[in-house]
């Protein structure tokens, strides 16, 4: 009991800095570093906008990232209802007073930044589901009750979301959620049952689908269908990386990108722009850089006596692994095209801010690894 | 104890299902790393083809035409730098502003402004517009003066087809202008160097030997961006210009032609009584072909087409006349030939000739009395021919005039409109009339009228090779790397008679001497029909025989009358002709003139002989002399 104490005692300021995981920290920064460069490719060569911003957002939010992992993760236990419940809010706001840009309304001015809180979402259905698995007893895992309540939230902002129209971040919340449904103990048959019937119902939701969102469904099937209009992104990006080979065109001197036929090369094709430039060894680095931040996350993860920590670390690396492989395999022609970001490499603060909150409640894990939360 | 074991079960849920996770994880980062690979590095050639060709753009620029030179090498088609002003629509800061102070500096027509402001909206921002495709050199100036108040103009260089000596040889070498679509498609070549604005052969030698004169397209490779712009220039490729070819023609001979017809309707040919070689051939009236090249503009087109005497046809080639009297060698020999007549045989003119209730008149009212065939030739005796093609026959006539080029084409490879002309017989009348021959159509095929159709280079032709004793020659206007002297000339004649080709065209060569020595005194001997045309030095003396073709019957109110050439309208006057060959002593040049209209060719058209003999064996001696001749193959 003696020792639970001490180890529940507040640590002093030196002793969390010590207690930092620093090859978590220095694969963050190196990423970052990198992703600067990138956009400063983006830019032609310049530093511009894109690049300005960008190294703004870093220069923000990679303190913020430290700040966030000296609370508690006690603290973030607690915090995690009030998390969720105020994202729900902000989403209900942006769906009647959001900005509308391109047909959806996803984001709300923060005079700094424009703000979209379904990237915000991403980490706090990680935190409640975490919560909630956390409070629940193991027998009760499989209960109707707790399976309906766990629908509830997950349904709730998925739909708000959906709505907006954004069907990419919607997907990514789906999936975050349902990671920790299956690290919690759901049955497995469930899962299988639920696959099953999504896949009924699945000529049923596609007739739901946008025009555009069916476009480019077909398109991901038959790229060449319309080269020049739907087809054109995948088409392009595929060329850019195919042509950057194996050590890659050299840096600034991706000719796609340079010459404007690569499109949001800024956001959501960022990766396509640094293949072409570093090329095949470029990439796998950059593959490799993410795979140590995944098994940092997880073996965190691993060393937490909370569930809690446990339960969001690993379903934050397991998040952080379904941005990275939705994003390449759409660049990269596997999936069809669903809007989303590439973390931290992507130009987008609201992306941005959501994965260095998530690594920071990671890092506060880590700090506060022996923490036991009741 | 239950807690804890509650959270120790947790635990082990977790661990087991991260593991299972962990190992799909692996899995799907293979997969990507594969999908990198098979694109990076499988098949990164193709998508390195596919992004050069995303980023590289050619421009093909329009192909230099060769030059086309007289004999002398004297530049007859050349090309000539020209300034055009272009607009580059983005970087023109007001555009109206712009618009209306060019057609103050330029005065051009709304109608040219309308069509400016039409193609800025249909082109790209950065593509240019051409607003003047052939600036004066004054308005270049102009326009470089104000430079600094016409952001977004751009004076160019570029380099057009020029026609030095302007009329001249437009028959011979015909235009160059903007292909239309089916004439793009018509002609691989051309298709496959066409670039906007480029222009192609439209007629003549320009157009024959389109594919010699083209040249190559310089090809310039840019990179441009995904909107087509370009951004930097990668290479430059030269171009070759296209072949420079030579031919026979004497540019100042071709001159005098001109100037000798002034304006006339008519034609002229000489030729190289051996080589064949085309010293000139003028068509007239003529007109000025610099002026088709930027487009012609209406007045001007219909100044030329309104025309009555014709300048768009070449009246060498594609003119069909009756012979007239020039045909009369021809009887002659071809009676010679067939042994129908000797030299001394005799006939009396009395002036018109009885033939089956029909009268047939000889130019002569009151006759010529007794006339031998040297006589007959010399005067012009139509009476005596009636009485020889009689005693001929049209189809004799026919082979004989046939074996000296009447009826075919001369130059038919260089010049698509060339016309073959006829010479009647028996059977051409059967087939084509449905007919059969009748006597009298004999008699006046005899004098060169009824059927018969020549052009005059045919019947230079004719006269050519009567003057060279009788040997068949093939006429050729492209010379390029094959000069012939008179020696190999000769020679060649010579070497290719003995060796059986069918290059000699009379049986026996006293015939062809004595139809050369009427042909003599026709011009040289007192009474001659060109008597008074003729040149006594022996440099310049030349045969010849005058022709008069009608081109209506005469009715006997008017042979009563007798009318002056004044007293008669334009379209009813006669047809003046004449061919000739000189020197007489070594002959070298035949020539035929032709000149619509314009009444007896004794008065019209011999004294053109005269003028233009001398000229022509003045020249002679430079022609000989001149060398140089470059390597070409065509």
């Amino acid at each position: 009991m003696f020792q639970h104490d001490r180890l529940n005692n507040e640590l002093s300021f030196w002793q969390k800095v010590k207690a930092l995981d620093y090859i978590l920290l220095t694969s963050i920064f190196l990423l970052s570093t990198i992703s600067l460069f990138v956009m400063y490719s983006t830019d032609g060569g310049e530093i511009l906008y894109h690049t300005k911003s960008h190294f703004s957002k870093i220069i923000i939010f990679f303190p913020l990232m430290i700040f966030i992992s000296f609370f508690n993760i006690k603290w973030w236990h607690n915090f995690s209802y009030v998390f969720y419940i105020v994202i729900i809010l902000l989403l209900i706001y942006v769906s009647f007073f959001g900005i509308k840009s391109s047909g959806s309304r996803r984001w709300m001015d923060l005079y700094l930044f424009n703000l979209q809180p379904s990237e915000l979402m991403k980490i706090a259905i990680i935190l409640c589901l975490a919560k909630y698995y956390h409070r629940l007893k193991i027998e009760n895992v499989n209960s109707l009750t707790s399976i309906i309540t766990v629908l509830t939230i997950i349904l709730i902002p998925i739909f708000m979301v959906l709505s907006q129209p954004d069907l990419g971040t919607s997907i990514l919340i789906a999936s975050s959620a349902l990671i920790i449904l299956w690290l919690g103990g759901v049955k497995i048959k469930y899962f299988i049952y639920s696959f099953i019937a999504f896949l009924i119902s699945l000529p049923f939701v596609i007739s739901f689908l946008k025009p555009y969102q069916k476009l480019r469904i077909l398109t991901f099937l038959d790229p060449d269908r319309d080269p020049l209009g739907a087809g054109y992104q995948i088409i392009q990006s595929k060329i850019a990386i195919g042509s950057g080979g194996f050590d890659g065109k050299g840096f600034l001197q991706g000719t796609q990108s340079y010459l404007d036929f690569l499109p949001e090369k800024h956001t959501d094709f960022i990766f396509t722009l640094f293949s072409e430039e570093f090329g095949f060894i470029g990439s796998i680095g950059l593959l490799f850089l993410y795979t140590i931040i995944i098994i940092r996350i997880i073996r965190i993860g691993a060393l937490c006596r909370s569930s809690f920590a446990r339960f969001f670390c690993f379903g934050f690396a397991f998040a952080i692994f379904i941005y990275i492989t939705v994003n390449l395999s759409m660049v990269l022609g596997l999936l069809p095209i669903v809007g989303s970001p590439l973390p931290i490499m992507s130009y987008g603060g609201s992306s941005m801010l959501a994965t260095m909150i998530g690594f920071g409640i990671v890092m506060s894990a880590k700090v506060h690894s022996q923490q036991t939360i009741v | 104890m239950i807690k804890e074991n509650s959270g120790i079960r947790k635990a082990d849920v977790i661990n087991r299902r991260m593991f299972i996770i962990g190992a799909a994880k692996i899995i799907i980062f293979t997969g990507i790393i594969a999908r990198l690979f098979s694109l990076q590095v499988s098949e990164n050639k193709k998508y390195l083809t596919l992004s050069d060709k995303n980023r590289i753009r050619e421009w093909k620029l329009p192909p230099t035409r060769g030059d086309i030179v007289d004999y002398f090498g004297n530049v007859i088609a050349g090309n000539l730098k020209v300034y055009q002003l272009h607009i580059i629509p983005e970087q023109v800061e007001n555009f109206n502003y712009l618009i209306s102070r060019l057609k103050t500096l330029l005065n051009l027509s709304d109608k040219k402004i309308d069509k400016i402001v039409k193609l800025k909206n249909k082109l790209k921002p950065w593509e240019s517009i051409i607003v003047s495709e052939n600036l004066s050199w004054s308005d270049f100036l102009k326009i470089n003066n104000f430079l600094y108040d016409l952001v977004g103009v751009k004076p160019v260089m570029t380099i057009s087809r020029n026609y030095p000596f302007s009329d001249v040889y437009t028959h011979i070498l015909g235009y160059v202008s903007q292909p239309n679509e089916e004439e793009i498609l018509a002609n691989e070549i051309v298709q496959e160097r066409f670039v906007p604005g480029m222009k192609i052969g439209k007629l003549g030698l320009e157009k024959t030997l389109e594919n010699y004169l083209i040249g190559t397209n310089a090809i310039q490779r840019y990179e441009v961006n995904a909107y087509g712009k370009r951004i930097n220039q990668l290479e430059h490729q030269k171009g070759k210009q296209g072949l420079r070819i030579r031919l026979t023609v004497d540019t100042e001979i071709q001159k005098a032609c001109g100037k000798l017809l002034n304006d006339r309707a008519g034609s002229i040919s000489v030729m190289d009584i051996y080589t064949g070689d085309i010293i000139a051939m003028y068509s007239s009236p003529s007109y000025d072909p610099n002026k088709f090249l930027f487009g012609i503009s209406n007045d001007d087109w219909a100044l030329i087409r309104n025309n009555p005497l014709k300048p768009l046809i070449n009246k060498t080639l594609s003119g069909l006349y009756s012979p007239g009297s020039t045909i009369k060698p021809i009887v002659a020999l071809s009676a010679l030939e067939n042994k129908i007549v000797s030299p001394n045989f005799k006939v009396k003119c009395t002036g018109k000739m009885e033939l089956y209730g029909q009268t047939f008149h000889c130019w002569k009212e009151k006759g010529h009395g007794f006339m031998s065939l040297k006589n007959a030739m010399k005067q012009s005796c139509d009476t005596y021919f009636y009485e020889v093609a009689r005693l001929l026959g049209v189809d004799r006539l026919n082979v004989t005039a046939e074996k000296f080029g009447l009826g075919k084409k001369v130059l038919g490879d260089y010049y698509d409109y060339e016309k073959s002309g006829l010479f009647p017989n028996t059977k051409w009348k059967k087939n084509n009339l449905g007919k059969g021959w009748v006597l009298g159509e004999t008699l006046i095929t005899g004098i060169g009228q009824g059927y018969t159709q020549t052009t005059p280079l045919q019947l230079c032709l004719m006269t050519a090779q009567i003057a060279n004793g009788g040997y068949s020659i093939k006429p050729r206007i492209v010379v390029n790397n094959n000069p012939m002297s008179l020696e190999e000339a000769k020679s060649k004649l010579q070497e290719e008679t003995l060796h059986g080709q069918e290059k000699k065209l009379f049986k026996d060569h006293k015939n062809i001497k004595i139809v050369q020595e009427a042909m003599f005194s026709s011009t040289n001997e007192l009474y001659g029909t060109s008597y008074k045309s003729r040149i006594d030095n022996p440099k310049y003396q030349f045969a010849g025989k005058t022709g008069t073709a009608q081109v209506k019957r005469i009715s006997m109110r008017e042979r009563e009358l007798d009318l002056k050439i004044e007293q008669i309208p334009y379209k009813d006057r006669d047809h003046a002709l004449f061919v000739a060959y000189g020197p007489y002593v070594n002959p070298r040049y035949a020539l035929s003139i032709i000149v619509e209209h314009g009444g007896s060719g004794s008065r019209t058209a011999a004294p053109i002989a005269k003028e233009l003999f001398k000229l022509i064996i003045d020249r002679d001696k430079l022609r000989n002399k001149q060398k140089n001749f470059e390597e070409i193959d065509i």
